[in-house]
């Protein structure tokens, strides 16, 4: 029945569109362009599940593929497609939005119609980056994509929001522009921007290393890796609860999802030569950044630190396929580092962006981030409190939960390449657990701090759904993986092999 | 000397504006101060019946005559008929905010279509000699609309620097084209083509002339270090004026570069490849650096438009068909562009009140979120954001530099075209993050001018969703 519709057309075009309404329908009614706000993203989600249940696992070519010539003149063309990578995150990504959706519902007072549309807008251009099989129609997305986020956090933000804007999209953009010069200039090389074309063009080693510097511009800033990463707590701390979401569920993925579409296959002998450095910087914000975590005061920057060390471990997981290889003398255990990364990537979707929700619901509540501010809410928020201890477990990667089994395979993987590696990613489990729970215990737990937090009050039903779900979804990954595992092994396992050819 | 009928087909249009600016001109005289709309709505159909001209004289193919000294190619015919089209958009634009300053005469009228008579001239030049004619006729016609506001000091000021500073470049580039023809004995530049490519590439009367020749043509582009009078010129003109100034006048300036490096110089490709890239790399760091400073948006548009400049040369100095395919196509775009950024302006301003500060759009968004989302997508398109148009415009000319083997220009393009990025967001975050002051006054501009205003901001995303057509046309023409 589904086979037939162009469905990720449908998934890029109904949210973009969609959003062009409620702005449209926002300038007369609040109410009616908010109902139309989460109709539109309930119906992307629900074109977004044949893709699931329509998927073959047994191959690891691109599927629900739609081509069609865009600019001839270039040989630009409209091509998308997804594979096991993929196709998770646009999951991701039309869940996520359902949920900021109604997260909004409330709280925000100013002009929500532009809110909603600007989110809508944006989960549309995501799936577009994510589907998108064109390195052209990639970087239009991609690009595409910050404008609607500059004027979320611009708008809707803290305090200091136009700093944080400002040099969010300055940041991001600066990124960018070099990796489009390397598409630019393999495209006079090789003729075609068809990335699958690119991924199977012969490279010499100079010119890889310099198009994977170019990527790694691009994709660090995204990620974002230390030491590029000073853009996200700013723009973290000041956007708003929705954004925050946004950001951390899917935004960080675009980055990670960028390394496995270009820099490893496009690049496999760059990579090989240069691992040293991504593992050095995954290491580096995986211990440093959750350091740095340990010694916030703000919860919502807290969470931002922890997201950076989280994604340290995504890109550890994988550049360390090399060295596995090295050690073990076959590319077989690689895939494990890469599988644990992409379970990593989900998993952080669904845990970072329940923590901000968690954040958010308090901030409504007493307009302060400071954990100094709080203390026992516990006692006055009980379902609230509940809910918060299990997402900061899930998120110090307790078992059970799904944080546990993507950290648990990087380390795995970590352990093949070499002890020293696994001794301090591993210290993610101590560390982790220290910064989450010792603020879950200054903000849950203890004697009620003040008056404020004595009147507050417990979740409503809207804000109960939205963790309810979230709790059930990180459960569900968390004891029973396979699901996601099943997609993406032979994705990944023919990108090990690739990989694993040289492209000289 | 036997006379020969010269084929007049080829400049039909030319011929056909004369006519009917001279018929213009007559027949307002005799019209009263309340039937001057006659003016207006002749002069548009003048453009129309033009535009009309050029598009059926299209297929011809490429023709000389008068002594070929007159050329009829496709690029003319395209770059032609967005002149029209530009000015018709200029003078539709400028009509309500002429009539509020008591400016509504049939002059602006006359002069903006003898300036657009002399861009024909310019596009269509096959020799040195039309290409000096079309300039000057350009040139004086736009020295004296930028005067036209004869109580302001600040336009007089602004003509008079104008007319000065353009006497002196003119000068410059009649001095290399004397020289020119002193080295090659002919106006022709075909001829000075073939001549000057089998000349020793050392010689210093070609070089000298070359120079002169470059000034010339960088000061009418208005790339640095030759660009001082633009941000005055901008800001000083009356706004209506400066649509003018900034949009066709610049498909001109390229039509111009075009004719005398490409046409005629065409051999000396490596010689003035380096010229070109010292005044691209100039104009990308002065144009976006200093633009960061401006606290008027006119004269931030005027250094906006210097780094366009630059980024257009990158296109023309690759030396490949691609290269000056892609710089038309930048030209074309920075026009539609440009239009709507000073058409802007224009919308926001009344009687008495210019908005021509960055300020004066002060949260746009509460007053008109219709208009903001318009200058949104055309500060976006501005500074390379996908998927507007300015986007792919950008994408053309680095390609071409690529193509070219000049990857570290194009790095160094880029990351301008970051520091860029940041006076548009200015704008975007005046427009969306600031507080409007109280009683700010939402738009309140004519039916017309709102309408052509939006269609031309969607026309920048739209010709971004789908740039192939506009890119496939650029191609031909110069194929």
């Amino acid at each position: 029945m589904f086979a037939d519709l162009p469905l990720l057309s449908l998934v890029i075009w109904t949210p973009i569109i969609g959003g062009l309404l409620v702005l449209a329908a926002g300038s007369r009614n609040a109410l009616e362009a908010k109902v139309l706000a989460l109709l539109v993203a309930l119906a992307t989600f629900l074109l977004s599940l044949p893709l699931y249940s329509g998927f073959d696992t047994a191959t690891a070519a691109m599927q629900f593929t739609e081509f069609r010539p865009w600019i001839a003149t270039w040989s630009i063309n409209y091509h998308l497609g997804v594979d096991g990578i993929s196709m998770p995150l646009i999951l991701l990504t039309t869940f996520i939005t359902v949920l900021v959706v109604i997260a909004g519902w409330e709280v925000i007072q100013n002009k929500p119609a532009q809110y909603m549309a600007a989110f809508l807008i944006m989960a549309g251009l995501m799936n577009g980056v994510f589907a998108a099989l064109d390195a052209m129609l990639f970087y239009v997305f991609w690009e595409a994509m910050l404008i609607p986020m500059f004027i979320v956090i611009g708008v809707w933000g803290g305090p200091r929001r136009i700093y944080a804007t400002m040099k969010f999209f300055l940041y991001t953009f600066l990124g960018s522009v070099f990796m489009l010069v390397a598409l630019i200039w393999m495209y006079l090389q090789s003729g075609s921007f068809a990335i699958l074309d690119l991924h199977a063009m012969p490279i010499g080693l100079t010119a890889q290393i310099l198009i994977f510097l170019a990527f790694l511009l691009a994709f660090a800033v995204k990620v974002p890796m230390w030491p590029v990463h000073t853009w996200l707590p700013d723009a973290h701390v000041e956007a708003p609860t929705g954004g925050s979401v946004v950001l951390a569920a899917i935004m960080l993925k675009l980055g990670a999802y960028g390394f496995l579409r270009f820099s490893l296959p496009i690049t496999p002998d760059a990579s090989q030569q240069l691992d040293w450095l991504m593992i050095a910087l995954s290491l580096i914000a995986v211990v440093y950044i959750g350091f740095v975590a340990l010694v916030q005061q703000d919860m919502k920057k807290l969470i931002a630190y922890s997201s950076i060390s989280h994604m340290g471990f995504v890109t550890l997981g994988m550049f360390i396929a090399w060295r596995i290889a090295a050690n073990t003398g076959s590319m077989q255990g690689a895939g494990m580092g890469i599988e644990g990364a992409m379970v990593q990537m989900i998993s952080h979707g669904f845990i970072s962006g329940a923590m901000f929700l968690c954040v958010g619901v308090l901030y409504d509540r007493l307009h302060s981030r400071e954990i100094a501010d709080y203390g026992g809410v516990a006692h006055t928020m009980p379902r609230f409190a509940g809910f918060m201890v299990l997402f900061a477990m899930a998120n110090a990667g307790l078992p059970g939960t799904s944080g546990f089994v993507g950290e648990f395979m990087v380390i795995l993987a970590s352990f093949k390449a070499n002890f020293w590696f696994a001794f301090l990613a591993a210290t993610t489990l101590i560390l982790g657990a220290a910064y989450t729970l010792w603020m879950v215990r200054r903000v849950v737990y203890g004697e009620v701090a003040s008056d404020k937090v004595a009147a507050l009050k417990d979740l409503n039903g809207r804000e109960f759904l939205i963790l309810g779900v979230l709790a059930l979804v990180v459960l569900l990954f968390g004891l029973w993986p396979a699901p996601l595992l099943d997609v993406m092994r032979p994705t990944v396992e023919h990108l090990v092999q690739h990989m694993a050819v040289s492209k000289l | 000397m036997n006379f020969v009928m010269p084929d007049f087909m080829p400049a039909l249009p030319e011929m056909f504006l004369l006519g009917m600016v001279c018929f213009i001109l007559l027949l307002d005289l005799f019209l009263s101060e309340r039937s001057r709309v006659v003016t207006y709505l002749l002069a548009q159909s003048t453009l129309l019946g033009a535009l009309l001209l050029t598009v059926s004289l299209y297929e011809e193919g490429r023709a000389l005559t008068f002594s070929d000294t007159f050329v009829h190619d496709p690029m003319g015919s395209v770059l032609k008929v967005f002149i029209y089209l530009a000015t018709f958009l200029v003078f539709l634009y400028a009509k309500d905010y002429l009539r509020a300053r008591n400016m509504f005469k049939g002059e602006f009228y006359v002069l903006g279509l003898f300036g657009v008579l002399g861009m024909n001239v310019l596009v269509s030049a096959h020799s040195l000699l039309t290409i000096y004619l079309g300039l000057e006729l350009l040139s004086l016609s736009m020295y004296a609309m930028v005067a036209l506001q004869r109580d302001s000091v600040q336009a007089s000021e602004a003509a008079m620097k104008y007319f000065v500073l353009g006497a002196m470049a003119s000068a410059m580039l009649l001095y290399g084209m004397s020289m020119l023809y002193g080295i090659t004995g002919s106006l022709d530049l075909g001829q000075i083509n073939t001549s000057t490519a089998a000349m020793d590439n050392n010689s210093m009367l070609l070089a000298f002339a070359l120079v002169f020749i470059v000034i010339g043509v960088a000061f009418k582009l208005g790339a640095v270090p030759f660009h001082m009078w633009l941000p005055d010129v901008y800001h000083g003109a009356p706004t209506a004026v400066t649509l003018y100034l900034s949009s066709a006048p610049k498909l001109a300036a390229f039509a111009m570069m075009m004719r005398l490096l490409v046409d005629g110089l065409g051999g000396l490709q490596e010689q003035w490849e380096g010229m070109l890239i010292l005044l691209t790399v100039l104009s990308l760091a002065a144009g976006n650096i200093i633009a960061i400073a401006q606290t008027n948006l006119k004269r931030m548009l005027a250094y906006s438009a210097i780094s366009h400049v630059g980024f257009l040369l990158l296109g023309v100095l690759s030396g490949t068909q691609a290269g000056y395919a892609a710089a038309m196509f930048y030209a074309i775009v920075y026009v539609i562009m440009g239009l709507g950024g000073f058409g802007m302006i224009v919308l926001m301003s009344r009687a008495g009140f210019e908005a021509d500060s960055i300020e004066d759009f002060k949260g746009l968004n509460e007053r008109s979120p219709w208009f903001a989302l318009m200058m949104l997508i055309l500060m976006f398109s501005m500074a390379g954001v996908p998927p507007f148009l300015g986007f792919w415009s950008k994408l053309a000319v680095i390609q071409a530099a690529l193509g070219a083997d000049l990857v570290w220009l194009v790095a160094v393009a880029v990351v301008f075209s970051v520091i860029g990025a940041f006076y548009y967001l200015r704008v975007v975050k005046v427009m969306y993050f600031d507080k409007a002051d109280v009683g700010a006054p939402t738009v309140s501009a004519g039916f017309d001018l709102r309408v052509v205003l939006s269609a031309n901001s969607l026309a920048v995303l739209g010709l971004g969703l789908f740039p192939g057509s506009l890119l496939a046309l650029c191609v031909a023409a110069l194929a």
